[in-house]
C-alpha cells in the first residue's frame, strides 16, 4: 500500500474536536432487496472529527456513507445529521445535502462545464447567491485547491488529481459543515496521490468534519481520530489510529491488516 | 551485461535523411492504390461502381443540363424550333418467314430553318420500325433517320416555381412567408455556427416568440396584413411549417415523455409509455387521418377545430414518441455518477435535469435526433393525404394540368431535389456535429 501521507507534515494544533455531535447513526439497517448490506450500524461523530472507514471489498463503507447523505435510503434504524433526521421527507434532505459535501473515486466532475463553473452551479442554484459572488468564492477554493489556473479549462483536460481535488473545491464551495470521501485516491496513479491528499489534510487542518473511506494507512495514522473497520456490513472495530493499527482486537481486523500493510 | 566493443564508430552517430515515402503511398496514383483498389474484392467493387456510374450520369447530366430548356414562358419554349421533313425512302424489309422484299417508308430529317438556332440536338440513327407488308403480315424495317434528343423543360418548374414554393398562398402577400422563413433560416444557421455571441439567445427567440410572430405573419389580419385563411397555405412552405413546428414541438414534448417514463409516479410512468409505445407502433397515415377523424371526438361538439391544427397536433405527438426513445437512450448512456454528484451538491430533480442531465445527453443525441427530423421532413408529404397541398402535392396538381401534361418528370425531378437539398444539408451538419463530438467534450 503507499504511504504518500507519510512524507506530509501535518499540524494537529487546530483539529479541535467539540462536544457537537454532528452525525449520529442509531441502529441502522439497509437491504439492497434482499441482501442485507448494512447491519446494526451505530455511530456517533462529533463535530471536528476526522474518520477513516476502511475494510474489504463489498464490506458496505460506500453503501454507509451514501447513506448519510441519502444517496441510499436505509430501510431501519434513525441517521441524524446536524439533528436533521434524514426520512423521505424531501426538505430534510435538501437540508441534510447542504451540510454535507461529497467527493468520488471517479469525480464525477460535470464534463460540459469549466471548472469554475463546475464549482459555482451549486452556490448559484441553490444557495441562490449571485453569479459574482460564487465565482468569487469558487475562485478562493481553486486557490486552497491549489489549481485557479486550471479554472476555465474543461474537466477532460486535467488530470486525474487535478480533477478530484477540483472535486474537492466544487464541494467545499457549498461551504459544508461535513464532508464524505469514498476512495478519493484509489482512482489516481501514485504520483497524483500525494496532491489529493494533501488538500483533504489541509481540511483537517481547518477543522473539517470528515469521514473517509480510504486505503491510504499513512493518511489514517497522522489525520484520523477515528479509524473504523467493517467487514460484511458491520462495523466490527473502531479505534484510534495507534491502537487501531499496532493493536487491534479481532481476528477479521488483524487479517484485512496484515493483507493490506503486507503489499 | 556484457560489454560488446563497437570500435571507434561507437560514438559517431550521424542519422541519415530520413527516406521519402515510397512512391506508392502518396500522389493520386497512391491514393488510387489506397482507397480505390486496396484489394481485389474492393477494387471489383470500384469497377463496378464506375461502370453504374458510367450509365446514370452522362444521361441523367445531359437531360437535366445539357439539353434542358431554361427560358420561356410557356411550353412552347420546350418545343423543338427546327423543322423535321418526313422523307420516302425505299429499303429493304425483313419478313417473318426470314425473307426479304423492298418498301417505302418515312424517314425524319431534320432541317434548320434560316436565321434559327436551333435549341435542340439530334442524332442520326439506325432506327428499327415495322411495316405492314402485303397481306397482313407485319415486316421489319431499319432505316436511319434524325433523332431529337429529349432534354427537360424547365421552363414548366419556372413557370410554376412559386406555386411550388407557396401553395395557393395570394401573389400580393407572398413576401409574408418570404420573410419568416428567410429570417427563421438565418437565426437557424446563426445559431448552430460555433463562436458566435449570444447564439443561446437566438435559439430562445427562435423557440418561443418566433412562432407567434410567424403564425401572425403567416395568417394576418393585424397590422393591416390581410387575412389568409390556412387552407391557402401550400407548397414547400407548407412543407417547411409543418416540419418545423413539429420539430420544435416534438423536442420538448419528447423529453418531458422520456423523463415521465422513468418517472417514480406510476400514473406518469404508465401514461408516458401508452403514449410513446401507441404513437411508435401506428404508421403516420393512420395518425394523420385519426387527427382528422378521432381528434374531433374529444372535443365539446359545435368546436370547429382547423384542420392544418389538427394535422400539426398529431405529426407533433407523433414525432415527440420517437423523439422520447431517442432521449431515453441518452439518459441511459449518461454515467450515474452524475446523478450522483448532482444529487450530492443539492440540485433538486428539474435542477439537475436542467443543468447536468438534459445538456450533456442532448449533446450525445444530437446526431440521433437529426436523423430522426430528417425523416420527419420527408413524411410530411404524407400530409396530402389529409388535403393539405404540400410540395409533393403542388408538384402533383401540376403534372396533370392540361398544359403541360408528361412533363411529370421534371416536376418529380424539382421536387427529389429540393428535399435532397434540405435532407442532405441536414445529414451532414449532424455528420460535422458528430465528428466534433468525438474530438471535443
Ligand atoms: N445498487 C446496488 N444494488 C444491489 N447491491 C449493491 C448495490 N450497490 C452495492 N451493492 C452491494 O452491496 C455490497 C456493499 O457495497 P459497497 O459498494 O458499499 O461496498 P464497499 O465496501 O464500498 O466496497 P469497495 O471497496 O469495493 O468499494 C456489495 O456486495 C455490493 O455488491
Ligand atoms: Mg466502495
Amino acid at each position: 500500500m503507499s504511504d504518500s501521507a507519510t512524507e506530509i507534515d501535518v499540524d494537529q494544533s487546530r483539529m479541535k474536536i467539540s462536544d457537537e455531535v454532528a452525525i449520529q447513526i442509531t441502529g441502522m439497517h439497509k437491504w439492497y432487496g434482499s441482501f442485507h448490506v448494512l447491519k446494526d450500524i451505530n455511530l456517533t461523530v462529533n463535530q471536528g472529527e476526522r474518520i477513516v472507514v476502511c475494510g474489504p471489498s463489498g464490506s458496505g463503507k460506500s453503501t454507509l456513507i451514501r447513506c448519510i447523505n441519502r444517496l441510499e435510503e436505509h430501510q431501519q434504524g434513525q441517521i441524524l445529521v446536524d439533528n436533521v433526521e434524514l426520512t423521505n421527507d424531501l426538505k430534510n434532505i435538501d437540508t441534510v445535502r447542504r451540510e454535507v459535501g461529497m467527493v468520488f473515486q471517479h469525480f464525477n466532475l460535470f464534463p460540459h462545464l469549466t471548472v469554475l463553473e463546475n464549482c459555482t452551479l451549486a452556490p448559484i442554484w441553490v444557495r441562490k447567491m449571485p453569479k459574482s459572488e460564487a465565482e468569487e468564492i469558487g475562485m478562493r477554493f481553486l486557490e486552497t485547491v491549489r489549481i485557479p489556473e486550471q479554472a476555465d479549462k474543461f474537466p477532460g483536460q486535467l488530470s486525474g488529481g487535478q480533477q478530484q481535488r477540483v472535486a474537492i473545491a466544487r464541494s467545499l464551495c457549498m461551504n459544508p459543515r461535513i464532508m464524505l470521501f469514498d476512495e478519493p485516491t484509489s482512482a489516481l496513479d501514485p504520483e497524483m496521490i500525494k496532491e489529493v491528499l494533501e488538500v483533504m489534510i489541509h481540511l483537517a487542518e481547518e477543522g473539517m468534519t470528515m469521514i473517509c473511506v480510504t486505503h491510504e494507512m499513512g493518511f489514517a495514522r497522522k489525520v484520523a481520530n477515528r479509524v473504523i473497520f467493517m467487514d460484511q456490513g458491520e462495523i466490527v472495530e473502531q479505534n484510534e489510529p495507534e491502537e487501531f493499527f499496532n493493536n487491534p482486537k479481532s481476528d477479521r481486523t488483524q487479517l484485512f491488516l496484515s493483507q493490506i500493510l503486507s503489499h | 551485461m556484457s560489454q560488446t566493443d563497437f570500435g571507434e564508430t561507437q560514438a559517431v552517430f550521424t542519422p541519415k535523411p530520413d527516406l521519402p515515402p515510397p512512391a506508392i503511398t502518396v500522389g493520386i496514383i497512391g491514393w488510387v492504390r489506397g482507397n480505390l483498389l486496396p484489394d481485389w474484392f474492393n477494387g471489383a467493387m470500384t469497377v463496378l461502381a464506375l461502370i453504374g456510374l458510367y450509365f446514370v450520369i452522362p444521361p441523367v447530366v445531359n437531360w437535366a443540363l445539357l439539353d434542358a430548356h431554361f427560358v420561356g414562358d410557356s411550353r412552347k419554349a420546350c418545343k423543338p424550333n427546327v423543322q423535321i421533313v418526313r422523307d420516302q425512302v425505299v429499303t429493304q424489309a425483313t419478313m417473318p418467314d426470314g425473307s426479304t422484299m423492298e418498301v417505302t417508308t418515312s424517314a425524319d430529317r431534320i432541317v434548320v430553318p434560316e436565321g434559327v438556332v436551333p435549341n435542340v440536338r439530334w442524332e442520326r440513327r439506325m432506327v428499327e420500325g415495322v411495316v405492314r407488308g402485303k397481306g397482313r403480315e407485319y415486316a421489319k424495317v431499319v432505316v436511319e433517320k434524325d433523332v431529337v434528343i429529349e432534354g427537360a423543360c424547365w421552363v414548366f418548374v419556372g413557370v410554376r416555381f412559386d406555386q411550388f414554393i407557396y401553395g395557393f398562398y395570394p401573389k400580393s402577400e407572398r413576401w409574408r412567408p418570404t420573410v419568416v422563413i428567410g429570417i427563421g433560416l438565418l437565426m437557424i444557421i446563426y445559431m448552430l455556427t460555433d463562436g458566435l455571441p449570444h447564439r443561446g439567445r437566438v435559439a430562445m427567440f427562435l423557440l418561443i416568440p418566433f412562432p407567434v410572430i410567424a403564425f401572425f405573419m403567416f395568417s394576418g389580419g393585424v397590422m393591416g396584413m390581410p387575412h389568409v385563411d390556412n387552407s391557402k397555405w401550400g407548397g414547400l412552405v407548407l412543407t417547411i411549417i409543418i416540419s418545423s413546428v413539429a420539430i420544435t414541438g416534438a423536442l420538448p414534448l419528447g423529453v418531458a415523455l422520456a423523463l415521465g417514463r422513468r418517472s417514480q409516479m406510476p400514473i406518469i410512468r404508465w401514461f408516458c409509455i401508452i403514449v410513446i409505445e401507441f404513437f411508435r407502433s401506428v404508421p403516420m397515415i393512420t395518425i394523420l387521418f385519426m387527427a382528422l377523424v378521432v381528434l374531433p371526438l374529444f372535443l365539446p361538439p359545435g368546436t370547429s377545430f382547423d384542420q392544418l391544427l389538427r394535422v400539426l397536433i398529431g405529426v407533433t405527438i407523433f414525432i415527440a414518441a420517437y423523439t422520447a426513445e431517442v432521449v431515453r437512450g441518452g439518459l441511459a448512456a449518461l454515467p450515474t455518477g452524475q446523478y450522483e454528484a448532482a444529487n450530492a451538491l443539492g440540485l433538486g430533480y428539474w435542477k439537475m435535469m436542467r443543468l447536468i442531465i438534459l445538456p450533456q445527453a442532448l449533446r450525445i443525441m444530437i446526431p440521433a435526433i437529426v436523423s430522426l427530423f430528417i425523416g420527419i421532413f420527408k413524411d410530411t408529404t404524407l400530409v396530402q393525404i389529409v388535403g393539405l397541398n404540400d410540395l409533393l402535392t403542388m408538384v402533383q396538381l401540376a403534372v396533370t394540368d392540361a398544359q403541360w401534361i408528361g412533363l411529370s418528370k421534371e416536376g418529380y425531378f424539382f421536387c427529389g431535389f429540393v428535399f435532397f437539398i434540405f435532407c442532405f444539408s441536414m445529414s451532414r451538419y449532424s455528420m460535422y456535429l458528430e465528428r466534433k463530438l468525438h474530438t471535443g467534450h
